[in-house]
């Protein structure tokens, strides 16, 4: 039993981390302010949902698992509010989504402001 | 051993950090970045096991200090400008100091070193001395509040001052009854961004919460006064980027502001004194009850909460001072 725990949280704790990397990697290697949002907000979501599970299982019923359980529904109802912030901030200010495939030329020009934006 | 590798990544992250604050000349940029140092700082003193300063470290640094940053750069260019000369100079001081810096760590005690000086003079004392004379568990707590009481008493004070100091030079005070704020669709908040204002709202109670239960539950856990005052300060500054700067102005007048920045100072001072006029020392809480440990534990709560409300309506006072200017 403890020792399903700990792989099954092992598990859930390695696959959010990659999670996260992704979601760097992305940040740091997409064309545009919302492509690298779209990987960034990766790693509010998904992978603290994983990594926090993961967590979780290691404390087990215990006053510590239910204050993951609230840093985690802070997390699910803050960071996607925050990308969308971050999205609206960039669409107000007249970065145009991209919808064509001809992207990376044209994402040269957008660097500036998708700098400020991601960072 | 995983502690040391995870200290050095962070503090090698912190100098990457560092240098690209120094090297970017946008000031939104290093505005940002100051916060990511901020936050990597607060990791690195958890990992040191400084719960209380990692709390305060990611409150006012990463949280408040940001907003307040970015309010200044609303009144300010977005570009740092090239200063032509003087490069070298700074860099003759710059290279001095961190040389002096160097040079001094090498007296330093190991890190943890439980020989260190630092352990051996009054720290021993504190830890064996608190849970009889204060009967709770928070080291921290009893030697900020109790037994370095004065010190406090005078940050408490240099907080004052600061914020007295800001509100003079921004000259807050003189739009005070002249309608500066009336309703102007460009500062109503986020009025047409549906999803921010719905989960910012449901967000404020909660945050205004957990600053009260840092404050209180400070004897206990890691918090205390300074921390609940900049938690609760953040809650009133999302509510005040929601509903518009007005709304909160009218939920938190300037005048109960200034109030707050005055009371707490005076309420510690007040705690103080009461203490002499019972017949103690200045900041000795032990004669405030009939029983010196109860007496203590409410000179602490007492001292907490005035260090609270000081440091939470300075914070806004100084927010809002830098939003009047923005709105003229």
């Amino acid at each position: 039993m403890e020792l399903t725990l700990d792989i099954l949280s092992f598990v859930l704790m390695t696959t959010g981390g990659a999670f996260v990397l992704i979601g760097g990697i992305g940040a740091l290697r997409l064309p545009n302010v919302y492509t690298r949002l779209h990987a960034a907000s990766l790693t509010d979501t998904m992978a603290s949902i994983l990594i926090i599970a993961g967590i979780m299982l290691q404390a087990g019923f215990s006053l510590a698992a239910i204050k993951l359980l609230a840093i985690l529904i802070f997390l699910l109802l803050t960071g996607p509010t925050a990308s969308y912030a971050i999205a609206n901030a960039a669409l107000l200010s007249g970065l145009d989504p991209q919808c064509d495939g001809s992207t990376v030329g044209a994402a040269d020009g957008d660097d500036e402001s998708g700098e400020e934006l991601r960072s | 051993m995983i502690e040391v590798v995870f200290g050095v990544f962070l503090l090698t992250l912190l100098v990457i950090t560092a240098v690209a604050v120094v090297r970017t000349e946008n000031l939104f940029v290093a505005v940002m970045l100051m916060s990511i140092f901020s936050l990597l700082m607060a990791a690195n003193f958890f990992i040191l096991d400084a719960a209380d300063v990692a709390l305060t470290e990611a409150a006012i640094g990463a949280g408040i200090t940001t907003v307040i940053f970015l309010g200044a750069l609303a009144l300010t260019a977005q570009r740092e400008k090239r200063s032509p000369n003087g490069r070298f100079a700074t860099l003759g001081v710059i290279s001095v100091l961190a040389a002096l810096m160097i040079w001094a760590t090498f007296d330093k005690p190991r890190l943890g070193d439980p020989d260190a000086p630092v352990h051996q003079h009054v720290a021993p004392w504190y830890l064996e001395q608190t849970p009889e004379l204060m009967g709770i568990p928070n080291v921290v707590t009893a030697v900020l509040g109790s037994f370095r009481g004065y010190d406090t008493l005078g940050e408490v004070f240099v907080v004052f001052a600061a914020c007295i100091g800001v509100l003079f030079v921004l000259s807050a005070g003189q739009g005070l009854d002249r309608g500066l704020f009336a309703p102007d669709p460009e500062s109503e908040g986020l009025r047409h961004h549906l999803i921010p204002k719905v989960v910012g709202r449901l967000l404020v109670p909660f945050i205004v919460l957990f600053g009260l239960y840092v404050q209180f539950h400070g004897e206990y856990g890691p918090g205390g006064g300074f921390q609940a005052g900049a938690i609760i300060a953040t809650g009133v500054i999302l509510y005040a980027l929601l509903e518009g700067e007005a709304s909160a102005l009218n939920a938190l007048p300037r005048s109960v502001l200034l109030g707050m920045v005055v009371g707490g100072a005076l309420l510690y001072t007040g705690v103080g004194v009461a203490g002499m006029l019972l017949g103690g020392n200045f900041l000795d809480y032990s004669v405030l009850m009939s029983d010196p440990v109860i007496g203590q534990q409410v000179g602490i709560v007492l001292i907490e909460a005035g260090v609270g409300i000081t440091v939470c309506g300075s914070l806004l006072s100084i927010f809002h001072a830098f939003a009047a200017r923005e709105a003229r």
